[in-house]
């Protein structure tokens, strides 16, 4: 029987300090688990609001598109639609969690075991997190973003850098590499080859170079189609990375904008595909640490029903025809699935055997998940991991909308013998980021007659794209781009089933 | 591992501010808009109060590639009574994208709340107000007491008895205090008992007395004073009086003039003076205090007599506001109709008993919209305060057709108002 780490509600810094200390001990000891040093910074209410706007990052350039969220939260916040999240966790090292003061300390020992070892273990182990993003650079990198920005407005003016934030910011889910380069992400260097970059203007800058005619370049009819789509990099679906090189009237800044806005999207990039692992792993953590903490006596049974209370809230999966219903809730699904694994490799049914040879009745839960941890993200996770039993007990359906079929939606598969792979085969689908955004790619530049950039959407099952967004989008385009843009949305046959172009307006920092 | 904790919550809040500014100033004539529909709606008072208001997304919007329509396959929890091949009819007529209209629609108009002050500021810019708030007078305040709740320590004179009471009943409850009356009913049992029954009553007796020595039945931990706060207490406070002639002849068109000059007339004066209060007198030929609603919307007819809006006035004056304690306002509306017979005690009762006591008194002369003010003819009304000011009265007046002339004459008789200040200090 070891001392309660707290009695009733209150909590001061040493009891966090003992709830860290008791979490670590079974985290490391029993589950493994292996961590960015933590940093815990205890904020208000208000802070958390404001941190909300600025997608959770402790500091961020100034945009108002930050204030219109703000604005908005603060409303649904201020009439009741909405709590506060009790933590927010950022991939960074030391790994940052936020703890709300109004938390309870059985709350604030939830969020420690959640977010300081859950969270922080799968961002750190995870090969998508690994591959692509640079948790020891990332708040430097933002606070150089933020000076830059400023910067920037200084000199260029206001206007001018938010039009290009604008633009950058409507090709955002577009900016981000999706296949891994020659290196991983570096943000600190990143940070200081921006300013070399701009030392080395300033020094070489000289204005006969500016003046100086240029000798006619060679034709570019000349080149062959193929060489010139070779030369751009093209076909390219990373759009803001093909701008920020290939644009031909961008200034310097401008392109460095696109750099940053680029980074942090990349950087963001991993957390949208491992939604149900990275929650589903930081809910099992939790609970098996704050099980495990009710069993040595370190919290009382009062307080133990208290964290079940929110537990059970965190993993509560409406159904379908539910009001409350959006969608499968990545904590449920996730944290089900981890649970369900945990069966599997200890006590398997023949069903189990016969689905999972490779981990089933293996023993070793703690192994299994954290190799699963490590090398899986949500497509292939649910795509190799949904068991039968999990499908059967979520009651899972596969419903297929063709608008050419009049008799309405079809239920495609059930959780049944037959039905079972092709669930999870469109489930796991569900979470592929392939299909998730849509496939938009620069595939040519008319370099010989208008300089026109043209784009493609690969159209998939006849889903176009939203026309007045993408009219929008297209525009912000042209204006960083600077000439005509075109976008066809073509089907896998080849046809064209729509075309937007886009004309450049003047840019404020064309002044 | 090393673990730190940094406590943050005595950082600066509102990061967010600088891009809520930003976002308010990107959004301006949206907002402006909305602000300027919402106070239509509302009272005079209220119309500072700030709140919700909704912009249309357009401009505001972040706009993103992003698809729709096309074949859907989707797994869903939740299954109870589909099998495989079973059709669902599709929710509405649309070809499944029930949902991304429904999410179009949520993100058409923009709602959030402004606060008092940005609310105020996109009122008044609107109007192209300059900025008042400046030009404060020097105002005295005092420190005045309030209750602000209870507290554990206090003067005596301060005791909270119910409060107490309150406490000590919940504690004496929870602690399960004996009660008088089961100990009285023990005791007379023990009178009339067989004696083996006895010691067990006696003893019993004793466990519920010595309890009930020992949880007291008001502990010094129920007692409760009341806490007062120190506020600061306004002098300086003004009442702002409302005339207006709600006769036959006055139109809706003319009453929203009117509505709308008050309003400027109580932003102006909250800005300046802490404490405003709000008197509202109609009139035909009798007048009478009425409330906001039926002062712009209640109907009335007869005749119109303005010194009976006056005299009202005047006695409300001598029994509510006493001028020494309270700077006074006075805003009449009419359309100028005035009984002939009235013009000599209307006159009178303004130059002797209204004017001395008022900081300020301005008539407001509302028309139909579309008539040129110098082509109406002048009315009775308006030739009787044209001869008192010919005099010396401090009178401003000033004829309005069009909502868009509001705000000028609006700034115009403040200009005058200040020049006469400073003068006359």
């Amino acid at each position: 029987m070891t001392d309660r780490l707290y009695e009733g509600a209150d909590w001061d810094f040493a009891t966090l300090q003992r709830i860290h200390d008791a979490c670590e001990e079974i985290a490391e000891k029993e589950l493994g688990l292996s961590v960015y040093p933590n940093q815990i910074e205890v904020i208000t209410a208000e802070q958390m609001l404001d941190a909300y706007s600025s997608v959770g990052m402790p500091l961020y350039y100034k945009h108002w598109s930050f204030g219109k969220q703000f604005a908005h939260q603060e409303a649904s916040y201020r009439k009741g639609l909405m709590g506060l999240a009790y933590e927010i966790v950022i991939n960074s090292s030391p790994c940052i969690s936020y703890l709300m003061e109004e938390n309870t300390a059985t709350m604030q020992t939830l969020v420690i075991a959640h977010a300081a070892f859950g969270h922080n273990h799968f961002f750190k182990n995870n090969y998508l997190f690994k591959q692509w993003t640079d948790a020891d650079g990332i708040l430097d990198y933002l606070d150089f973003a933020k000076g830059y920005v400023a910067q920037c407005e200084e000199k260029h003016g206001r206007a001018a850098v938010e039009q290009t934030l604008d633009a950058a910011h409507a090709l955002m889910s577009h900016g981000v590499d999706r296949y891994p380069g020659k290196k991983s992400l570096d943000l600190r260097a990143e940070e200081k080859r921006a300013k070399e970059r701009r030392n080395h203007e300033e020094t070489s800058f000289n204005d006969l170079w500016r003046t100086v005619p240029t000798g006619r370049t060679k034709s570019a009819s000349l080149l062959s189609a193929e060489r010139r789509r070779a030369l751009l990099g093209l076909p390219q679906e990373n759009l803001l990375y093909f701008l920020e090189k290939a644009a031909p009237r961008l200034q310097t800044w401008q392109r460095e904008l696109l750099r940053i806005v680029r980074h942090i999207s990349q950087y963001f990039y991993p957390q949208g595909q491992t939604k149900v692992m990275n929650e589903g792993t930081a809910t099992y953590v939790h609970y098996r640490i704050m099980t495990r903490l009710h069993q040595t006596g370190q919290i009382s049974d009062g307080n133990f029903l208290e964290f079940l209370q929110s537990h059970t809230n965190v993993v509560f999966q409406p159904n379908y025809d539910d009001r409350r219903f959006s969608g499968f809730n990545p904590y449920a699904l996730g944290f089900a699935m981890m649970q369900d694994i945990e069966k599997i490799v200890t006590d398997p049914t023949d069903e189990d055997r016969a689905w999972f040879p490779d981990i089933a009745g293996k023993g070793d839960a703690m192994a299994v998940l954290r190799d699963i941890w490590a090398n899986y993200r949500d497509e292939s996770f649910v795509s190799q991991f949904l068991s039968p039993r999990l499908m059967r007990h979520m009651r899972m359906f596969h419903l297929h909308d063709d608008p050419a079929v009049s008799e309405g939606i079809r239920v495609d598969a059930i959780h049944d013998e037959r039905g079972y792979r092709r669930v999870r085969r469109v489930l796991a689908r569900q979470y592929d980021v392939g299909l998730i955004d849509a496939n938009v790619e620069v595939v040519d530049v008319d370099l010989a007659g208008d300089r026109r950039l043209m784009l493609k959407h690969s159209v998939l099952n006849g889903a176009l794209l939203n026309e007045a967004d993408a009219k929008r989008v297209l525009q912000h385009l042209a204006d960083l781009w600077s000439y005509d843009v075109s976008l066809a949305e073509v089907d896998a046959s080849g046809l064209v089933l729509k075309e937007h172009v886009a004309h450049p307006r003047v840019m404020a920092a064309a002044a | 591992m090393a673990m730190h904790i940094v406590d943050r919550r005595l950082n600066p809040s509102s990061k967010s501010l600088e891009n809520r500014q930003r976002f308010l100033r990107r959004a301006k004539a949206l907002v402006q808009g909305a602000v300027k529909k919402a106070s239509q709606d509302r009272d005079i008072k209220d119309v500072l109060e700030g709140g919700e208001v909704s912009i249309p997304l357009d401009g505001m919007n972040e706009p993103r590639f992003y698809r729709e329509g096309g074949i859907r396959d989707r797994v869903l929890p939740g299954n109870v009574k589909f099998v495989e091949g079973d059709y669902l009819q599709r929710p509405q007529s649309k070809s499944g994208r029930s949902n991304d209209a429904g999410e179009g629609d949520g993100e058409d108009a923009f709602r959030f709340v402004l606060s008092r002050d940005e609310f105020v500021d996109m009122f008044l810019d609107d109007l192209e107000l300059p900025d008042l708030s400046k030009r404060k007078l020097a105002e005295v305040e005092n420190e005045g007491l309030r209750r602000a709740g209870y507290t554990t320590s206090g003067s005596p004179a301060n005791i909270s008895v119910s409060r107490t009471v309150r406490l000590a009943m919940a504690r004496r409850v929870a602690l399960q205090r004996p009660r008088p009356e089961a100990i009285a009913q023990l005791e007379t049992e023990l009178e009339h008992c067989s004696d083996e029954r006895r010691p067990e009553l006696l003893a019993e007796i004793e466990r519920l007395k010595s309890k009930m020595r020992r949880i007291p039945f008001i502990d010094p931990i129920d007692i409760r004073y009341r806490r007062f706060e120190n506020v600061p207490k306004p002098v300086a406070q003004a009442v702002m009086f409302c005339l207006m002639d709600v006769s036959g002849s006055m139109s809706e068109h003319m009453k929203d003039l009117a509505k709308r000059f008050y309003m400027l007339l109580y932003v102006f004066l909250t800005r300046r003076y802490r404490k405003v209060e709000i008197v509202f007198i109609r009139h035909t030929d009798r007048a009478e205090e009425v409330d906001e609603q039926t002062f712009f919307h209640g109907p009335a007819s007869g005749g119109t007599l303005v010194s009976s809006a006056l005299q009202a006035m005047h006695e409300i004056v001598q029994s509510r506001y006493r001028p020494a304690d309270w700077n006074i306002y006075a805003a009449q509306a009419s359309d100028g109709d005035n009984s002939y017979a009235d013009g000599d005690l209307s006159g009178r009762l303004l130059k002797d008993m209204i004017l001395p006591v008022t900081q300020f008194f301005a008539y407001l002369e509302v028309g139909e919209s579309g008539s040129h003010p110098f082509e109406m003819s002048e009315s009775s009304l308006w030739t009787l305060y044209q001869r008192l000011r010919a005099e010396g009265a401090p009178l401003s007046m000033r004829k309005v057709n069009d909502r868009s002339e509001i705000f000028p004459v609006f700034h115009d008789l403040f200009q005058r108002r200040q020049a006469k200040e400073r003068v006359a200090p």
